[in-house]
């Protein structure tokens, strides 16, 4: 009850501000705030790091991190590109654009998924600790990148491709689309399957996961599997955006991805965290996001705020915590 | 009786509305050996705290050598002579011996520079009252605990204790080292030292104590002299409950086979050729010192501690048991020895931890999970075992010890086990839970469960089982029908064979 209840309110909270930043940027900017192409251009930010604070989460909930999400991305969106631009299998042209497109979109999904493999075995297996794992293999992902495409970009992607970054079902941007089926599915993943339910347990206390007959090792495999997979997704949108890839594409989703996390309530100690509350940490950031463009904030002043929200959190986290989480026992 | 040296008058003490303490009143006589028991809560530590000066109480005062003290202060309380040995011990793990030892009286003096000759003098003479060799140059954290603790006493005796609070003292120790332990306490009483003992070990409180007092929900129950108390008398006052515990009877079945066996298991520095059998409806003791082997002998049955030769059976076929989701496929359960990092899950809610070893039977047929299905369950267990909660949604760790004991049982009785490890099953859980725990597994073995019950209590395992394996460094040392020992020949084997 007392969990719950905690639960709640925290997310009640997050509510409150996420309301009250819209408020305070509705009130102060209304001409460029509440404008229709200002929202598109929101919601089709959203699903690219949105996707990446999923596989983030992801990981979080484990216990551990994973810092290579936008190498992995880039590595993925290369290969993609790949194909797509003829590059690689150039035989594959005369079958038709329709085939060549999910060719590469599998391609790209595959290789997303053989990095959370790499990932999941170094952390499962190796015992290594999530944060150098996924330290390494991010520079690996994105080293190779660049070596494949020498570090240009690779541009120019078949018509249809683009509609998945670009397109409007309804008028609602494409890509969002993308976002809410993934968030749903990973929820439903997350709260309705036994692995999300390990997954949850293992987050929360590795040592009684195993005790309890849970599969840690594989656990974590899929779970880093997942992560990657969902980066892979994060990549295909970027690429099909942007009509183009080049290595180091959006580097600067990383802090922004975790930023959303732990905004959003995922503990990263592990075992806490919901998509829910994920998805209002991102609302909320694009919020202030859109807010700071409007107001033509430089790169750089925006790095220092992201930076210092994080840590505002993690300090808000902590007194919270002190005074309320840890039921103080009388002990004799 | 002696002159008194410390006696507390009508102490109370609450925090948040709840009462700690409420009008407790002791005293304690010079070079006197004296006794605090309690179950957890009873508010055995609120009073040592205000004994040390850390808790103010709310009313009340202490009096100390004819001082009365209104507002007794940590500061007030040391120079008084009062010296707490914390359950911790609060020694600098990487100093060495000598400097723990000599540091305070140090810090005392004021000196600037450090004397290493001083330190050493200091400590080897301290050690030398107590008859204690230790190598003064070792890091404390290399001793073992029962050193830990004299180095200790060592410290409270250079600050001229006149009386040592020892809170706990005996929780990780071997029999023999508690009665080094209590022989060092004697030779403190010829020096006119007093001694106050916090334990909830019955059987030593009997031992060592010349007085006992019993506090229970705060209040005090009564002082009593230890001659005129035994073990049920004593469980009695701790509690408020009369325990019945009825012996457990065994009837062998002829022809029945073993549905465990164990051949020539070894595993290098656990254990040694390990041989026993399990039949249906047995409930086997197996009883050793920390560190004989017995949890690792467990662990290796339960897929986490890979032997390294030797065989294990299960209903006559030979098995490899290399992981715990296959030892629970074979019909395995295994309650850990440490409740609280490997039993629980401390922060997620009594439903969670009830059904994590049980997700493959709450899928519906979309192969999701059904929270009815979870619930259904979390109930059904949360009744039988009488788990005492608000909700299903409580965190783990609002519990009380006994109730989290019955959770982690409750987890593993609801895969359905036939075969049931359990490791410490009742440590630092109250008296009454300690008996329904026990008649829980006294069931669950008439049903027809084979039960291993891990203990380094000798009255557990003598009152609640049928067979004896007496394990020491490793081996087997010693296998017995429960009716042909009593537990002054256990108690005699276990302290004999103890040479470390």
């Amino acid at each position: 009850m007392l969990g719950k209840q905690l639960k709640q309110t925290r997310t009640t909270t997050l509510f409150i501000l996420m309301i009250c930043a819209f408020v305070v940027m509705s009130i102060f900017l209304p001409d460029k705030f509440l404008t229709l192409s200002n929202f598109q251009s929101m919601s089709s930010q959203i699903p690219e790091f949105g996707l990446l604070a999923i596989a983030i989460m992801l990981a979080m909930l484990t216990g551990g991190i994973d810092l290579s999400v936008v190498s992995t991305a880039n590595l993925a969106g290369v290969g993609a590109a790949l194909i797509l631009t003829g590059s690689l299998l150039p035989q594959l042209g005369g079958y038709g654009e329709g085939l060549v497109i999910i060719l590469a979109i599998l391609f790209a999904l595959a290789i997303s998924l053989l990095c959370g493999l790499a990932n999941g075995f170094l952390i499962a297996y190796i015992g290594a600790p999530a944060i150098l794992a996924t330290l390494g293999t991010m520079s690996i992902f994105s080293g190779i990148a660049i070596v494949i495409t020498k570090g240009y970009g690779i541009a120019g992607f078949p018509e249809s491709f683009l509609f998945i970054g670009n397109g409007t079902v309804f008028s609602i941007p494409m890509p969002l689309i993308i976002f809410i089926l993934c968030a749903l599915l990973m929820a439903l993943v997350l709260n309705r399957t036994s692995f999300g339910f390990s997954l949850y347990m293992l987050g929360s206390n590795p040592v009684a996961a195993r005790f309890s007959g849970i599969n840690n090792r594989g656990i974590l495999i899929r779970t880093y599997m997942l992560s990657g997979l969902y980066s892979g997704l994060a990549s295909i949108i970027m690429i099909s955006r942007a009509n183009s890839i080049r290595p180091g594409y959006g580097s600067a989703y990383l802090l922004q991805a975790i930023l959303v996390c732990v905004l959003g309530g995922v503990d990263p100690s592990g075992g806490y965290g919901s998509i829910s509350g994920l998805v209002l940490g991102i609302i909320m950031l694009q919020v202030l996001q859109s807010g700071f463009n409007i107001l033509a904030f430089s790169p750089f002043s925006k790095n220092v705020i992201w930076g210092l929200m994080l840590i505002l959190v993690m300090v808000l986290n902590f007194y919270s915590s002190s005074s309320s989480k840890r039921p103080k026992k009388l002990k004799t | 009786m002696a002159e008194e040296f410390l006696k507390i008058q009508n102490v109370s003490k609450s925090y948040a509305g709840v009462r700690a303490l409420n009008k407790v009143s002791m005293s304690i006589g010079k070079g006197e050996i004296h006794c605090l028991v309690g179950e957890n809560g009873s508010g055995k530590s609120t009073l040592i705290k205000i004994v040390a000066g850390v808790v103010k109480p709310d009313e009340g005062e202490i009096i100390i050598n004819d001082k009365t003290f209104k507002h007794l202060r940590p500061i007030d309380s040391i120079s008084e002579g009062i010296q707490v040995i914390y359950q911790d011990l609060s020694l600098f793990p990487n100093l060495s011996v000598a400097e723990n030892i000599s540091l305070n009286q140090l810090i005392e003096e004021k000196k600037q520079l450090v004397n290493w000759k001083e330190i050493k003098d200091i400590a080897e003479k301290e050690l030398s009252n107590i008859k204690k060799e230790i190598d003064l140059n070792e890091r404390v954290e290399n001793l073992s605990i029962a050193n830990k603790q004299l180095v200790a006493i060592c410290r409270a005796l250079i600050q001229n204790a006149k009386l040592i609070i020892m809170d706990e003292p005996t929780t990780a120790i071997t029999k023999k080292e508690i009665d080094y332990l209590l022989s060092v306490i004697l030779d403190l009483k010829k020096r006119g030292i007093s001694t106050l003992f916090v334990s909830h070990k019955l059987s030593e409180v009997l031992q060592v104590a010349e007085r006992v007092t019993v506090l229970r929900d705060g209040k005090k129950v009564g002082d009593y002299n230890a001659d005129e108390l035994d073990y049920d008398t004593l469980s009695f006052y701790m509690s408020g409950k009369k325990i019945v515990s009825s012996a457990f009877s065994y009837e062998e079945k002829p022809g029945q086979k073993a549905m465990l066996e164990v051949k020539n298991l070894s595993k290098k520095d656990d254990f040694k050729n390990i041989n026993f059998q399990l039949k249906p409806g047995e409930i086997v003791g197996l009883i050793g010192p920390l560190g004989s082997g017995r949890t690792e002998l467990a662990l290796s049955l339960f897929g986490l501690n890979k032997p390294d030769s030797g065989e294990i059976y299960v209903d006559g076929s030979l098995v490899r048991i290399d992981s715990p989701q296959k030892a629970i496929n074979l019909g395995l359960s295994y309650l850990p020895e440490d409740r609280l990092n490997q039993g629980l899950f401390l922060r997620q809610s009594i439903q969670n931890n009830l059904v994590v070893t049980i997700l493959k039977k709450l899928l519906d047929r979309f192969k999701l999970l059904s929270y009815e299905r979870k619930y259904k369950y979390a109930k059904e267990w949360v009744d039988r075992l009488n788990i005492n909660t608000p909700s299903l949604e409580v965190a783990a760790q609002a519990l009380s010890g006994g109730n989290q004991q019955r959770v982690v049982l409750a987890k593993w009785l609801a895969t359905n086990p036939k075969m049931f490890i359990l490791d410490s099953p009742t440590v630092g859980i109250d008296i009454a839970s300690k008996n329904n725990i026990h008649n829980v597994i006294k069931q669950l073995a008439k049903e027809g469960m084979g039960i291993i019950m891990i203990s380094d209590e000798i009255p557990e395992v003598v009152r609640n089982c049928n067979r004896i394996m007496v394990m020491i460094d490793g081996s087997i040392v010693k296998e017995v029908k429960a009716v042909d020992i009593t537990e002054d020949e256990l108690f005699d084997i276990l302290s004999s064979s103890q040479k470390r």
